[in-house]
């Protein structure tokens, strides 16, 4: 296997931009990743995007998105993993170019939620449970994170606070972020006074409804000059179902993936420098935390709460926000977050950087965990 | 926008019905959480629109000292009219005694219908076609239980009486409209609550058009905010006005008397009216205001009004202050029986 590396970025603001499209966003942020990478070239597209079908109607997204792009004829497919669209896109990716079979794959993921009511958007987002088991009986995606944040609380004697503080602690790295949804702080008061979305889930403790595009163009590492390099990229599944699960509160996912990951680039928690995990809502942050290593079952919320994940902390996480504040669209945001993790290890991150950051991990999580993918990427 | 004859305000006239509902009874029928505004007005079971509309009318004739039928035109503007087919404008002409030499219809244009109403006869007395003409803004609007207009939508309204410029309590200095075509919010023949596009209503549509609508007339006219003593915005909730306010660079002093949304709720076609209202109750001659209404749709009709000395001796009778502070609470049944919202 060949070894791969990023050699281009590029994504919109994440936002509301009510006057433009899916076609419109992608193409801005596939521009900007080319520009980015000062070549062009690509072989190769991947469409990371979850509910196209279901909020504009469009299949063919493949298709349409070369198109969009101005390459009509590129081979291009979609690539839909629940909310882990956009990191899973980027394994195959990346498959693509260590196999040999291509040399410059484009990625990019893309979602536009805000021209649909809030039902049809929670409806579509719901889709990535089970319909026949789960989520035909209207339990909302956030009702199920709800289940493992009551479920730790009384497992771990977790405060809601304390988990609360996830949301807290992305605020503050989004602050002057220039692409982030919610670029401000938010207190924990005022995570805490939120109106509650799904007990004991607050509103403020939630990504919220958004549209952007990300993309990222790959290439073999010996042709990209000062590239980053992946140094891993796996993915894992479970069952949908949280109650067909052995113990609800290990997301097998994403410790599986993760360990992957680890094993394939010889490294471990400690050696990350750089951190992003899914926040869909706090408690899915938390849980990340774990099943990754970088905490012990039922001591994330603690380290959170204590600052440890802050991005002067020893395990800098979500450093532009993340999904709450950085903002979640969908499909694109698993894109985002590789991006953000090469912004971090270019040290182009200004205020944001994080010093000497050598090694980046990017988790990208469906539904309550039941696709994960894990990135490893490294500056060389 | 400048008339050829310069025009003004001969009298106003204001309206809120008694009962009100306030946001926590509504959060304790859903269990919800909200409170877009403290409390809305709600009619009784005898009045609607063209009762509210009346009310606003005679006060406005009554302040003016105008003969009634000398008014040569009569526009309601609404989006809660009792007839589908059927002007409004009829019924209140005729109740002022302004008939049969009169022109009248019903406006509508969502929550801007009202200031159509008062653009429109501004264009009558200010080409010389009629000497005064009365341009009213009146709602009882429809909020679908549990939806998030449940909390704001209102009853409420205000006229104005246009005429010559000379006479008047505030002169039109320069007026302006900001249209285009955006579906923030809709309700189809025979359906009985409007629908909405969430946060679309929002940024792409309130904020767009009045501030479109708001720095166009500035630029035109040359003022600047501070040039205003007072400034009145439509008021679809208590932050909205705020927020767009600070957008233009107007203050909380200037747009405080017309803030009457946190306590009446979102009157549709009469909120920016019954705004300036509120805001003519308290001006002193001189006084500069600054108005932008917003109607869904969408579009909003901007003017700048300069109070004029017998205004101190034309707002006699009960002030917009005295019908909000009029009032009785109904709780959620009392409610829908008052809207007609329970089919008996």
């Amino acid at each position: 296997m060949r070894k791969v590396a990023v050699a281009g970025i590029g994504f919109t603001k994440v936002g509301e931009p009510w006057e433009r499209n899916v076609k419109e966003l992608f193409a801005e942020a596939a521009s900007a990743a080319m520009k980015d990478a000062a070549h062009t070239e690509v072989e190769q597209l991947y469409v990371a995007n979850m509910m196209g079908a279901h909020l504009q109607g469009q299949i063919s997204m493949g298709a349409l998105m070369a198109e969009a792009i101005g390459r009509p004829g590129l081979p291009a497919v979609r690539i839909e993993a629940g909310q882990a669209s956009g990191g899973v896109a980027f394994h195959e990716g990346v498959k693509a170019v260590a196999s040999g079979l291509n040399d410059w794959v484009l990625v990019g993921g893309v979602e536009k939620m805000s021209d649909l009511l809030p039902e049809a958007v929670t409806t579509a987002l719901a889709g990535a449970e089970e319909q026949e088991y789960t989520a035909y009986t209207g339990v909302t995606k956030t009702g199920l994170s709800a289940i493992l944040h009551r479920l730790y609380s009384h497992e771990y004697g977790a405060t809601p606070e304390e988990i609360g503080w996830f949301a807290a602690r992305g605020h503050d790295n989004a602050v002057g972020v220039a692409h982030a949804q919610f670029p401000f702080k938010l207190s924990i008061e005022r995570v805490m006074a939120s109106p509650m979305e799904a007990d004991p889930i607050r509103m403020m403790e939630c990504a919220a409804v958004a549209d952007g595009a990300a993309a990222v163009l790959l290439g073999p590492a010996d042709k990209v000059a000062n590239g980053i390099e992946v140094a891993a990229s796996a993915v894992a599944t479970d069952h949908l179902s949280l109650a067909a699960r052995k113990n609800p509160l290990t997301l097998e996912a994403v410790r599986k993936a993760g360990a992957k990951a680890y094993e394939v680039a010889k490294v471990k928690p400690k050696d990350i420098d750089v951190l992003e995990v899914t926040d869909d809502t706090t408690i899915d942050g938390v849980l990340s935390l774990e099943d990754l290593g970088f905490a012990e079952k039922g001591r994330g919320a603690k380290l959170v709460a204590q600052g440890h994940t802050a991005r002067t902390g020893e395990i800098p996480t979500n450093n532009f926000g993340g999904l709450k504040a950085r903002g979640n669209p969908v499909g694109a945001t698993g894109l985002y977050q590789i991006a953000e993790t090469v912004i971090q290890l270019r040290g182009k991150a200004g205020a944001n950087q994080v010093p000497d950051a050598r090694i980046g991990m990017a988790q990208s999580m469906a539904g309550v965990g039941s696709t994960c993918s894990v990135a490893i990427l490294r500056r060389v | 926008m400048k008339t050829l004859i310069r025009v003004g305000i001969a009298g106003y006239g204001a309206y809120v019905p008694m009962y009100r509902l306030k946001a926590a009874e509504v959060n304790r029928m859903w269990g919800t959480s909200g409170e877009p505004v403290e409390e809305k007005a709600v009619v009784a079971l005898d009045e609607d629109t063209v009762t509210i509309a009346v009310e606003c009318a005679r006060q406005a004739v009554r302040r003016s000292g105008v003969d009634p039928a000398k008014i040569g035109a009569v526009y309601v503007g609404t989006e809660s009219k009792p007839y589908a087919v059927k002007p409004s404008g009829t019924i209140v002409a005729e109740a002022i005694g302004a008939t049969p030499s009169v022109s009248t219809a019903d406006m509508e244009f969502a929550c801007k219908a009202g200031t159509e109403a008062m653009q429109t006869c501004i264009g009558l007395v200010g080409s010389g076609m009629q000497k005064y003409a009365m341009g009213i803004g009146a709602d009882t609007a429809q909020g679908k239980p549990m939806d998030a207009l449940e909390y704001t939508a209102a009853c409420g309204g205000a006229a104005f009486l246009f005429g010559p410029a000379d006479e008047s309590v505030a002169e039109l200095e320069a007026s302006y409209s900001f249209v285009t075509d955006t579906p923030d919010f809709w309700r189809r023949p025979k359906e009985m609550y409007p629908r909405h596009g969430n946060r679309f209503t929002g940024e792409p549509a309130y904020f767009k058009h009045i501030t479109g609508a708001g720095n166009a007339l500035l630029a035109e006219t040359g003022y600047k905010p501070t040039d205003f003593k007072w400034a009145v915005f439509h008021q679809p909730n208590a932050k909205f006005p705020i927020n767009v306010a600070k957008m233009l660079g107007f203050g909380m002093d200037q747009i405080n008397p017309g803030l009457v949304s946190p306590v009446v709720g979102n009157t549709y076609a009469g909120s920016s009216p019954l705004g300036l209202a509120a805001t003519l109750d308290v001006a002193e001659p001189g006084d500069r205001i600054f108005m932008v209404s917003y109607g869904s749709g969408a579009g909003s009709d901007a003017f700048v009004w300069k109070v004029r000395d017998p205004i101190k001796h034309r707002r006699g009778g009960p002030k917009v202050k005295a019908y909000i502070d009029r009032k009785r609470y109904v709780d959620y049944a009392t409610y829908l029986r008052h809207r007609g919202q329970i089919i008996a």
